[in-house]
């Protein structure tokens, strides 16, 4: 390989820089402006408040139509807590069978899985909905978890089977003969095994829940029920362009979250993406 | 009890030989345990749904009254005569066929930079890496209707340049670019995927073309590329099936209705409109199954065209 010459590699590097604050610049700038008072918001296109104050903070926390922050963050750690659980239980057990056992259709009902993940959402969204509020489900949270329950993000089956294949079957078989049966095997041997495709699951779900729009604004529309992203579209609707260091602050907080665990999971949420090319 | 199961589970799995079935029971119960869930939720879930949703796109249906069959006239009137229709499509493809390749050219533009070794990759991997986790959220389309309006950073950036401002999310000529500004800014995830297939490629290949004395360019254009088809392959399906499903950003910065003007009038918010708050649950069904047919006929494309340009290893 032409070894590069060291004006090019500093180059390289300082161009890489200004790539990489010009791709945060937005971020940096929403947290501090999340930091300025509301008047000078607009007047300054430096990122370091001239004035620093907390004050949008707690006007935003506040929150909107009678509820505070505290009550949309706890309601999406119910939703992404409990879609996590979800999440990991039926689509190991799903994963053990694709991965492990012998059975017949395997090939269609593998097909069907792989199908399911790339079907647009659209083609079954009004009749779940119809479904969910005939159960009257709607404004609950059960539109939002149950279905995790039976692995309907069947994404997370493909990335386990695709780890359950890599771990070697005499495991499985010196468990058999010590006299372990398929349940045994997957709880005691398999499913410890497979922790980073778990925590992949968890982190992956936590994302795609939390940042969830969609789903959450057609089941939920009591307020006592909004979760923060929802919190966020009502506050914008409440305030309009009155009140933007409230609303900077609270999508501040908003991100955090998913921030903490970018941070906490780095290594394994990149091997993630680059293993199974998840978003 | 037991009996009754087994002929549950039969059913569920097609048997027709019933003299089978106690062999075919032995062999499947144990799988049946761990698949049921998944089972019901495919069942209940998805297919069943599938074909609720087959038939309501024939039908006029509000959710109060039954559906009352229309054959094919939500099709018709879609195709002919629905021109917010014809525009969300217009838009959608728009938004597709511009920001997917924007997207994919800049995450493999600085996976090739990247991999050639720097100084603090990982570091830059993450800073890049960022946007495409927090882009989707609710909070990162607030801000960016922010900063694309007409008080916002980019306005005064321009500034420098002496370009007048404007406010590009209200004007229909460019609303839509912001949109795809937002998709091309998200472009972490595949550059990712880019360069864990970088590192797939066996250096020998480098060297021995080095040997032949190949440049830098011939070496992008003969090696790389071609070993990274696969890759550029899958990441453009994925990313397209889920371009062309975009809801949030166009929510939020096109004022809840795709404004200004439709110019941000997206399938799946025109869809969401349709049926969420017309109640026009037929219509919005046909709207479901065409945007099926159109997803499907461009992936079906891209396969077919993969024969001639994706390299696989044999």
């Amino acid at each position: 390989m032409q070894k590069a010459t060291p004006y090019w590699a500093a180059g390289k590097f300082v161009l890489l820089l200004i790539g990489a604050l010009i791709m945060i610049y937005p971020l940096l700038w929403m947290l501090s402006s999340s930091l300025k008072p509301d008047t000078m918001i607009f007047k300054e296109l430096g990122l370091w408040p001239s004035q620093i104050t907390l004050d949008n903070y707690f006007k935003g926390w506040e929150g909107t139509s009678g509820f505070t922050f505290a009550t949309f963050f706890k309601n999406s750690f119910i939703v992404v807590g409990l879609s996590i659980i979800g999440n990991l239980i039926s689509c190991s057990l799903a994963a053990y069978a694709f991965a492990r056992l012998d059975f017949s259709f395997k090939k269609l009902l593998f097909a069907l899985m792989f199908g399911s993940i790339m079907l647009p959402h659209d083609v079954v969204l009004i009749p779940q909905y119809i479904l969910f509020n005939k159960l009257e489900w709607v404004n609950t949270f059960l539109p939002l978890i149950v279905p995790k329950f039976f692995a309907t993000q069947a994404f997370f089956i493909f990335l386990m089977v695709q780890f359950i294949r890599g771990i070697p079957k005499g495991l499985d078989e010196a468990a058999r003969v010590d006299g372990c049966g398929h349940i045994q095997i997957f709880s005691r041997i398999i499913f410890p095994l497979m922790l980073p495709a778990i925590v992949t699951t968890a982190i992956f779900t936590f994302i795609w829940t939390w940042n969830d729009f969609f789903s959450q604004f057609i089941y939920l529309s009591n307020p006592k029920l909004w979760t923060v992203t929802l919190a966020l579209r009502g506050f914008l609707d409440a305030t309009g362009d009155s009140m933007w260091g409230a609303m900077f602050a609270m999508s501040i907080l908003s991100l955090i979250p998913i921030f903490i665990f970018f941070i906490a999971f780095q290594k394994l949420l990149i091997e993630g993406i680059a293993t199974t090319g998840i978003k | 009890m037991q009996a009754e199961a087994l002929e549950r589970e039969s059913a569920l799995l097609n048997v027709k030989k019933e003299s089978a079935g106690r062999r075919l029971w032995n062999k499947n119960k144990v799988a049946l345990l761990f698949l049921t869930p998944w089972l019901i939720g495919l069942i209940v879930l998805s297919l069943i749904p599938m074909i609720a949703s087959m038939y309501l796109s024939f039908t006029h249906y509000d959710m109060f009254n039954m559906p009352k069959w229309t054959g094919f006239d939500n099709y018709i009137n879609l195709l002919t005569s629905d021109l917010r229709f014809t525009q969300s499509l217009k838009v959608t493809l728009k938004y597709v066929f511009i920001g997917v390749p924007l997207q994919l050219i800049m995450a493999f533009g600085l996976a090739v930079v990247l991999n050639r070794g720097v100084r603090g990759l990982s570091g830059f991997r993450a800073i890049y890496y960022v946007p495409s986790l927090l882009g989707p959220s609710l909070a990162i389309a607030i801000l960016w209707k922010q900063l694309f309006g007409m008080d916002g950073i980019i306005n005064e950036f321009l500034s420098i340049f002496g370009i007048a401002p404007n406010s590009w999310v209200a004007d229909p000529s460019t609303s839509l670019y912001t949109l795809i500004i937002l998709l091309a800014w998200q472009f972490g995830s595949p550059m990712v995927i880019f360069l864990a297939g970088l590192k797939q490629i066996p250096t020998d290949l480098y060297e021995s073309a080095s040997i032949d004395g190949a440049g830098r360019f011939t070496k992008l254009f003969k090696i790389t590329i071609p070993m990274l088809t696969p890759i550029i392959f899958f990441n453009l399906v994925m990313q397209l099936i889920n371009a062309f499903q975009a809801f949030t950003p166009a929510y939020i910065i096109g004022g809840q209705t795709g404004g200004p003007l439709d110019s941000t009038l997206f399938y799946n918010l025109y869809l969401y409109i349709k049926a969420f708050t017309e109640f026009q649950m037929g219509y919005a069904s046909a709207m479901a199954w065409i945007l099926l047919a159109v997803i499907a006929a461009f992936t079906g494309l891209l396969f077919l065209l993969a024969k001639k340009w994706v390299h696989y290893e044999s």
